[in-house]
């Protein structure tokens, strides 16, 4: 047996807090000799970044040690951030919010509380049952897939903090803007008949177990494996993408049906989001392929929100609550949304 | 015996948390009847928000994700 499984918690928590420390240290040091590593394999595998191979072969190791460190960084915060916010923590905050302000705290609670869409139906129930509005609910249930950890990583890691900024700030704003219309277009009555019997009676309600800091450092590291363990080959195949784009295809080969002087690409990209069904990191590398030759920001962002936050799967799963009035309703109120930020993106960069 | 529910509408976490608690069982030797719930209704009666969730004889022990082996071995 392993020594450290039989040590005290208290000896344990100090070997977690020890090596935390090392991997910040470490974390800290590799992130600052990035251009350095990237410009040394470069130049010991005796290439110039003045050919079209070279300038490849540096993207990509420049852009792959980048995000997996920003997103192993990220994600480990995240994971021990969403030990605080169980979804039963976050239905007590919710329960007997008005609309409105209760639309902007579930939005802002969609990030840091653990979510999967396989649980989208009871927790949806679970929401109601304990008297968070139907609105307030649907704010929760749009910002929490669409405003992700692995996202907001990956596009801080490719575009920086401003473009990773306003996409926060707008699935922030999409999610609380939709759930406030659906909320006052009043559609409880569209729910299911299993469901609204369900809700007439009581039921029973879990209450949250305490965690100490050992706990919470290990649901980090936990979260680490799981993610990055996931994401990372799409992170790879991704960037080889990118950085075969990067080097050959030419500038503005995105920009006469991507451009932002064309009216019906943003419409034309949340149509085609739809069907689509991938995680963030899967998707992010293409978008940065197509911004990088020329497709305009606000198509391509608006492209993303589409494929994340209206994916016809996660509708599957919802069906079996609501009734097709409320799902067409909910991806209406959401794809209009969405068209929105892409329209005001475009008009604004 | 250990009456033992594993709430989930089958995705790939129930499945690897039914694998797990069936292992520990076995290897702690506690004889238990295993059954899988996959109704809605069913599972939201639980008061459970997230799955998987476990109950063990009529108790819900846990809920949202795959659980560690050690909280596994602590239910036997």
């Amino acid at each position: 047996m392993n020594w450290s499984t039989i040590a005290k918690p208290s000896a344990q928590l100090r070997q977690w807090l020890i090596g935390l420390g090392l991997g910040i240290v470490l974390w800290l040091a590799a992130y600052s000799q990035l251009t350095a590593f990237a410009d040394a394999l470069v130049s010991a595998a005796g290439l110039s970044r003045q050919t079209h191979f070279g300038e490849a072969v540096h993207f990509f190791f420049y852009d792959t040690p980048k995000v997996l460190l920003l997103l192993t960084g990220i994600v480990f915060v995240m994971g021990v951030l969403q030990t605080f916010f169980s979804p039963g923590r976050t239905r007590a905050l919710l329960s007997g919010k008005r609309e409105g302000l209760g639309n902007l705290l579930a939005a802002g609670l969609g990030i840091v509380t653990p979510f999967c869409s396989c649980s989208a139906v009871p927790l949806f129930i679970g929401f109601l049952s304990a008297g968070v509005p139907l609105g307030v609910t649907f704010s929760f249930l749009i910002s929490a897939p669409m405003v992700n950890e692995v996202a907001l990583a990956l596009l801080f890691g490719l575009f920086g903090w401003k473009v990773a900024g306003l996409y926060l700030a707008m699935g922030l704003l999409v999610a609380i803007v939709a759930g406030l219309v659906i909320g006052k277009l009043k559609m409880e009555r569209h729910l299911e008949q299993w469901v609204r019997d369900l809700l007439a009676e009581p039921i029973e309600q879990m209450t949250a177990e305490q965690l100490s800091w050992l706990q919470r450092l290990r649901a980090g590291g936990a979260h680490v494996r799981e993610i990055v363990g996931k994401v990372w080959p799409y992170v790879l195949i991704g960037i080889a993408l990118g950085a075969g784009i990067h080097g050959y295809v030419a500038e503005d080969f995105m920009a006469s049906f991507m451009g932002r002087d064309v009216w019906w690409a943003v419409p034309a990209a949340v149509l085609l989001g739809v069907p689509m069904y991938t995680n963030a990191a899967g998707i992010i590398p293409v978008v940065e392929a197509l911004i990088g030759k020329g497709a305009a920001l606000g198509t391509v962002l608006a492209f993303m929100m589409s494929v994340i936050a209206l994916s016809a799967p996660e509708m599957i799963i919802l069906r079996k609550a609501l009734q097709p009035t409320l799902i067409a309703t909910f991806a209406g109120v959401v794809a209009l949304g969405i068209l929105c930020v892409g329209y005001v993106f475009n008009w604004l960069l | 015996m250990k009456n033992i529910k594993i709430l989930g509408t089958g995705c790939a976490r129930c499945r690897a948390t039914e694998a797990l608690v069936k292992a520990v069982a076995q290897e702690k030797g506690v004889e238990i009847t295993l059954e899988k719930v996959d109704s809605l209704p069913e599972i939201i009666k639980h008061g459970v928000l997230s799955t998987p969730g476990v109950v063990i004889d009529g108790r819900v022990v846990h809920a949202g994700g795959v659980p560690t082996r050690s909280e596994v071995e602590g239910w036997f």
